[in-house]
């Protein structure tokens, strides 16, 4: 475990990933460093991981999502960089997957991980419009959640863009499960855009300290990001509150 | 080995649901579903295992996959009726294959080599369940799924028994058919007219008799001879060099119409005047005044995009291009290609810049053209549409590039050729490593370097090809199918070799291929040696010339030290990129292409690039007659409603929605505004750097009917619409820039054009209302594009387009919390009209419903109109107006009702005092006219006294008040003239039929 005083985040980045920046931006803003990696780097150097506390998987296209989304990416990490991602998450550090990043951790079985192997339970399949859409929405956070991304947080405004978001699970025992556990840690409010089931929009594990999401937070970091920002009615860019809960669980334990 | 992969609960594939609704609507409502199956194909690799394949493809949740077993013979998807499967033509870019290939070695741990003769293909099959149908109804079904330019289908009827007696195909035929690999010397020397043109007919070289003319003359003079023969060459030239030249001096990468000496003659006035070069005279000439006022230029006209001050620390670029012929051959294919290939064009700006938006501007023939009216040959406008916007999704989406604005327009005169315009615009900080970043070096010593796809035989003869009309034996290979993701790949790498400083000089590979973007950095130099026989071939078999002039997708050319080959391949590698060095810049004067030990050509740079013979042309201008009738319709909410859903204006929404926007985080003012979402913006708004305020706008102006009347006010019209939208959203109006982008049907008068001399004076008039525009608005014209040939001759008829200008625009918001929407945001806010109302009808869509002619065109006053936009951004910056709408397509009614929707409120609106209309005026040009410098903006209640103070010498009049009550309603003399509720204006704008 580091002891190191500054929060230190990776964000993922190479082969068609490409919100990477905004989602750097929004760790600076929250308080941490970040830093690009190409996956390659880090698959050249594994105990590069180590060095830091988050690892974030940005939205984009890795491989043009040619194959099922997320999935050729998921194979090139399980297979380079398993064992060290494993003990990333022992350590009791924290993993935020956003949008093809999502997709990336539930094909990798990253996400719920109920028998600890890895073995994918549920899956982000073709929006049931059949459409890639970008719109915003409301979504609601499960306050019972073990999620420490998203404690504390109600309702936020956020942007969607995917054609494959749509949140299915293997049985319904695990879905179940998801819900017993409260391991849905937000859902959409008013309107389900892609067909998931329950209405959810974000995954989170056991531990609470992983959380995968389709919608985007990271393009909501200042107030004018906002459709309505004209109109007055918005103070700031709410996307920052959930890195900065990531960043502050951080400082709280890891940190000292 | 074929590996099948499809849902295992069929009703969960959307993909087949969207598909289903489609089929049904265009083929037949018997069809009761449509199950997708994936199919992934390899043969000749060690190691891979069913089981693998199986784990690589499928997603295990949610899919199942089956190797060497048909799906379509499985239970869960039995009860179908027809089969379609869909694979790519050899040759053809699959990406998804590329990507197959990819996963493959990253499971197996190892490049595959192209010599191991490992094949990988992927191919998607339908299952229709439907009843049997009719031969004619099977045809469009087929059609529906697939384009047979570039792709192949297998087709079953009657179930799996069909299948079983008659099984899919274990592998496609993959192999392109062989070139001769030889450099072929063609006889030109004493050929006259005749024989020189069947030459340039056959070999496609599209060059005109006096152009053949010239070529036949350099090679035989005697100091050609001469260097030729010291360096082992005839004296014919080999078909290598002709093809570089006919790239080189296509239409399209020349411009020889704008460089031509055109006679003008103007029947109206009697005057007649010799102008040299439209591009010079008024394209250059307008930016070149400009930029002694403004100090914001940083490069124009001479890079691959326009580069422009953003701030401190960074400049911005844009450029826009079209791509017309191949989206009439392969709408899907042309739009993409048309979006990766100007995200190429901004990547060899400068040293490089970073892509960070995209545009686009598509015109397609009316939608609802009845299938029988269409040419057989050409594509249905809605197939056309379909295809294009699903190109322009995959190409931004893909890409990581947000499609932040541009329009859809739609004219019968678009049947033909439908232009697609694609646009984007680049950042780059102001220095790199110490240097302008604009500036670019290659020096002799320096190495070519060819990085990206590979090159085959897709793409070739697209330059020349592009220079004219489209016609039966337009040639398949001219469409290229461009990867995002491949190129995404190169852009991140070639940003961080150009930080590193591996580069100080690149360029794209677009039209012409290697021998344009070499021959043009050549020009750096002095010189290059190509050498052919390196450059990475997707197959064997490309004719040296053909690997020259390939427009092969996804390539940069870069220039490289020697010194930093090393490091600048090394980087590459790790990224998953090829690089290849082709050839080293010399200081010769020559081009000197080898193919190995081969001499193929030697071309004097001299006359490669400046040899080409001045074209003389003639224009003869006389003005249509105008007549304007009188309205003897007064239903005037029926006709705001009619407006409302007309193509052009209605809502887009579902389709724009189906753009990622807002990728990188900086989407300020989105394409749709308002307290739902739902109304239309005037310009995009962006926020480019994180940690500043700064913004930049993209606008754009069209308006090709105004150009039946005359082309010098469509000009004006479009730049004022381009400038007015840059006002209305609080853009400065100091600081923008624009480009142009002409797209005409043949102005050469010849036996094909026998109108040619009044098409060309239709662009002359285009050229010089551009110049006044550009300078009375001081808008410096950075960039531009002509494209010459917009027509289809089908069956011996001819389709042209209207004569189109597209002004795009790139402006400087100096704070985006100062931006403005166009959305009316409060109860009680007083309703202003801004700029005079004159009443012009002709060429407006009010016209186009109306159906007669209806007198002349809007026409723009722009001395005046600069005035009255620096005092309404005085006002927007004071931070007085709320909600701010440019009044363009369909006029002052138009614009009214898209606030209210906006806003969700009603509006009280008189039009009894209304600047520059008259009593006498009817009220149906008032409320549809398109009179340019117009805006309706939204004023709180307490600054009304402060904004008419401001705006006091300028035709500004409140016109009203916004209502909670949800109807607009518009008094004259009395009586309500409109009156319409939010919901009817919502339900009359958003058109069920575009998704």
């Amino acid at each position: 475990m580091s002891n190191a005083e500054i929060v230190k985040t990776a964000v993922i980045t190479g082969y068609g990933i490409n919100a990477d920046r905004e989602l750097e931006r929004a760790f600076i803003l929250a308080g941490s460093e970040a830093e690009r990696i190409h996956i390659q780097d880090l698959i050249e150097k594994p105990s590069r991981l180590k060095d830091f506390h988050i690892l974030a998987f940005p939205g984009g296209f890795s491989f043009g999502d040619h194959i099922g989304s997320g999935l050729v990416f998921a194979h090139l990490f399980k297979k380079h960089l398993m064992s060290e991602l494993k003990s990333f998450i022992d350590s009791g550090k924290l993993i935020i997957g956003i949008c093809n990043g999502f997709q990336v951790l539930v094909k990798m079985g990253v996400l719920p991980d109920f028998e600890g192997d890895w073995s994918p339970d549920v899956s982000l399949i073709h929006n049931n419009t059949g459409l890639f859409e970008n719109s915003w929405l409301t979504v609601s956070f499960n306050s019972s959640s073990p999620c420490v991304w998203t404690k504390g947080l109600d309702e936020m405004d956020v942007p969607i863009r995917h054609g494959e978001g749509r949140f299915i699970t293997a049985t319904d025992e695990v879905l179940d499960k998801i819900e017993r556990e409260n391991l849905a840690a937000l859902r959409y409010l008013d309107r389900n855009p892609n067909g998931s089931v329950n209405n959810i929009a974000g995954l989170t594990d056991r531990t609470g300290r992983i959380l995968g999401l389709m919608p985007h937070p990271e393009a909501f970091l200042c107030r004018e990001n906002h459709p309505g920002w004209a109109s007055g009615n918005i103070t700031e860019g709410s996307g920052l509150e959930i890195f900065r809960n990531g960043v502050q669980y951080i400082k709280n334990s890891l940190c000292r | 080995m074929r590996t099948e992969v499809f849902y295992r609960n069929p009703q969960l594939d959307g993909r087949a649901k969207r598909l289903l609704k489609q089929v049904r609507q265009s083929v037949s409502l018997s069809i009761e579903n449509i199950s997708i199956i994936d199919v992934f194909i390899s043969e000749g690799i060690d190691r891979l295992t069913p089981s693998l394949s199986e784990e690589l493809f499928s997603d295990p949740v949610a899919q199942k996959a089956l190797t060497d077993m048909c799906a379509a013979e499985s239970k869960e998807l039995s009860g179908w009726n027809y089969l379609v499967e869909i694979t790519y033509r050899p040759g053809v870019t699959n990406p998804v294959a590329i990507t197959a290939k990819n996963t493959i070695e990253t499971a197996l741990g190892k490049a595959i080599p192209k010599e191991s003769g490992a094949v990988f293909q992927s191919a998607v099959q339908y299952l229709i369940y439907s009843p049997p149908l009719e031969i004619e109804l099977q045809e469009k079904l087929k059609k529906i799924f697939y384009n047979p330019l570039v792709q192949q289908e297998e087709f079953r009827e009657g179930g799996i028994f069909a299948l079983k007696k008659n099984p899919l195909p274990a592998i496609y035929p993959h192999k392109v058919a062989e070139s001769p690999v030889s450099v072929e010397e063609i006889h030109l020397a004493s050929l006259e007219k005749g024989a020189l043109d069947k030459i340039s007919k056959e070999r496609l070289l599209a060059l005109s008799t006096e152009e053949m003319e010239s070529v036949r003359n350099y090679f035989a003079d005697s100091s050609t001879i001469k260097v030729r023969k010291e360096a082992g060459l005839g004296s014919d030239p080999t078909d290598v060099e002709l093809e570089m030249i006919a790239q080189t001096w296509s239409e399209h990468c020349k411009h020889k119409i704008f460089n031509a000496t055109i006679e003008y003659k103007d029947m109206e006035t009697g005057t007649e005047e010799t102008i040299r070069s439209l591009f010079s005279s008024c394209i250059k000439r307008s930016t070149e005044e400009i930029s002694k006022k403004k100090g914001f230029l940083k490069s124009v006209f001479h890079d691959n995009s326009g580069v422009i001050d953003f701030d401190d620390e960074n400049l911005v670029c844009f450029k826009v291009e079209t791509h017309n012929s191949p989206s009439a051959l392969d709408p899907y294919g042309g739009s993409i290609t048309g979006i990766v290939g100007v995200n190429r064009d901004i990547m060899g700006t400068g040293k490089g810049a970073r892509p960070f938006f995209n545009t686009n501007v598509l015109c397609f023939g009316e939608p609802d053209t009845p299938e029988e009216e269409i040419p057989e040959g050409l594509l249905h406008p809605k197939t056309v549409m379909k295809g294009v916007h699903h190109g322009i999704i995959d190409g931004g989406n893909q890409s990581g590039i947000p499609t932040v604005a541009g329009a859809f327009l739609f004219d019968e005169s678009f049947t033909g050729k439908p232009l697609v315009f694609c646009g984007t615009g680049g950042i780059l900080p102001r220095e790199i490593n110490g240097e302008g970043s604009w500036i670019k070096h290659i020096n002799p010593g320096d190495l070519a370097v060819m990085t990206g796809g590979r090159i085959g035989k897709d793409g070739i003869h697209g330059a020349t090809f592009s220079s004219k009309a489209l016609d039966e034996e337009s040639p398949s290979s001219a469409v290229q199918i461009g990867d995002p993701i491949t190129q995404k790949k190169m852009c991140d790498f070639l940003l961080e070799a150009r930080d590193a400083g591996l580069y100080y000089g690149i360029t794209d590979n677009g039209a012409g291929g290697l021998s344009s973007s070499l021959g043009e950095m050549a020009e750096y130099s002095g010189g290059i040696r190509i050498d052919l026989h390196k450059c990475p071939l997707k197959y064997s078999g490309l004719a040296p010339w053909e690997i020259l002039v390939s427009e092969s997708q996804e390539r940069m050319s870069i220039a490289v030290k020697p010194e930093k080959l090393e490091a600048f391949t090394a980087l590459a590698e790790r990224r998953g990129v090829e690089a290849s060095v082709v050839g080293e810049f010399t200081s010769t004067g020559f081009i000197d292409i080898r193919y190995g030990d081969k001499k193929a050509g030697l071309l004097s740079m001299e006359f490669l690039h400046r040899g080409l013979p001045e074209m003389k042309l003639k224009a003869v201008w006389s003005r249509p007659p105008a007549e304007s009738l009188k309205i003897d319709d007064h239903d005037f909410t029926g006709m705001l409603k009619k407006l409302l859903n007309e193509p052009n204006i209605a809502s887009k929404e579902p389709l724009v929605r189906q753009y990622d926007h807002e990728v990188g985080g900086i989407s300020i003012v989105k394409p749709f505004t308002g307290r739902d979402s739902d109304a239309p913006s005037d310009s995009a708004v962006l926020k480019p750097v994180f940690d500043s305020n700064r913004g930049i706008t993209v606008t754009h102006g069209i308006c090709p009917r105004y150009g039946d009347r005359d082309t010098y006010n469509m000009a004006l019209c479009a730049v004022d619409e381009a400038y007015r939208a840059h006002i209305a959203s609080g853009g400065n109006p100091d600081h923008a820039a624009i480009l142009d982008n002409f797209c005409w049907p043949d102005p050469v008068e010849s036996e094909a054009a026998p109108d040619g001399a009044y098409k060309l004076a239709q662009l002359v008039r285009a050229c010089k209302g551009l110049y006044k525009a550009s300078m009375d608005y001081e808008l410096p014209l950075i960039s531009g594009k002509d494209s010459m040939k917009n027509d289809a001759v089908i069956g011996g008829k001819k389709v042209s387009v209207r004569p189109t200008l597209l002004i795009s625009l790139i402006g400087i918001i100096d704070n985006i919390e100062k931006a403005v929407t166009t959305d009316f945001k409060e109860e009680g806010d007083a309703v202003y009209i801004i700029g005079n109302t004159h009443g012009e009808l002709g060429g407006t869509y009010f016209e186009k419903l109306y159906g007669k002619n209806l007198g002349g065109a809007p026409a723009a006053d722009t001395e005046k109109a600069v005035r009255l936009y620096k005092k309404l951004h005085e006002a927007i910056s004071e931070r007085l107006v709320k909600s701010c709408h440019d009044i363009s397509d369909g006029g002052l009614a138009v614009a009214i009702a898209e606030s209210c929707l906006g806003g969700r409120l009603g509006a009280d609106i008189s039009l009894d005092i209304l600047p520059g209309t008259t009593d006498k005026m009817e009220t149906g040009r008032i409320l549809f006219c398109e009179t340019p410098s117009r805006f309706i903006a939204g004023i709180g209640r307490n600054d009304t006294d402060r904004f008419e103070s401001i705006m006091k010498d300028f035709p500004v009049q409140r016109i009203g008040t916004t209502t909670k009550t949800p109807s607009l309603r518009i008094k004259r003399n009395g009586s309500y003239a409109v009156d319409i509720t939010i919901s009817e204006i919502s339900a009359a704008w958003k058109r069920e039929d575009f998704e």
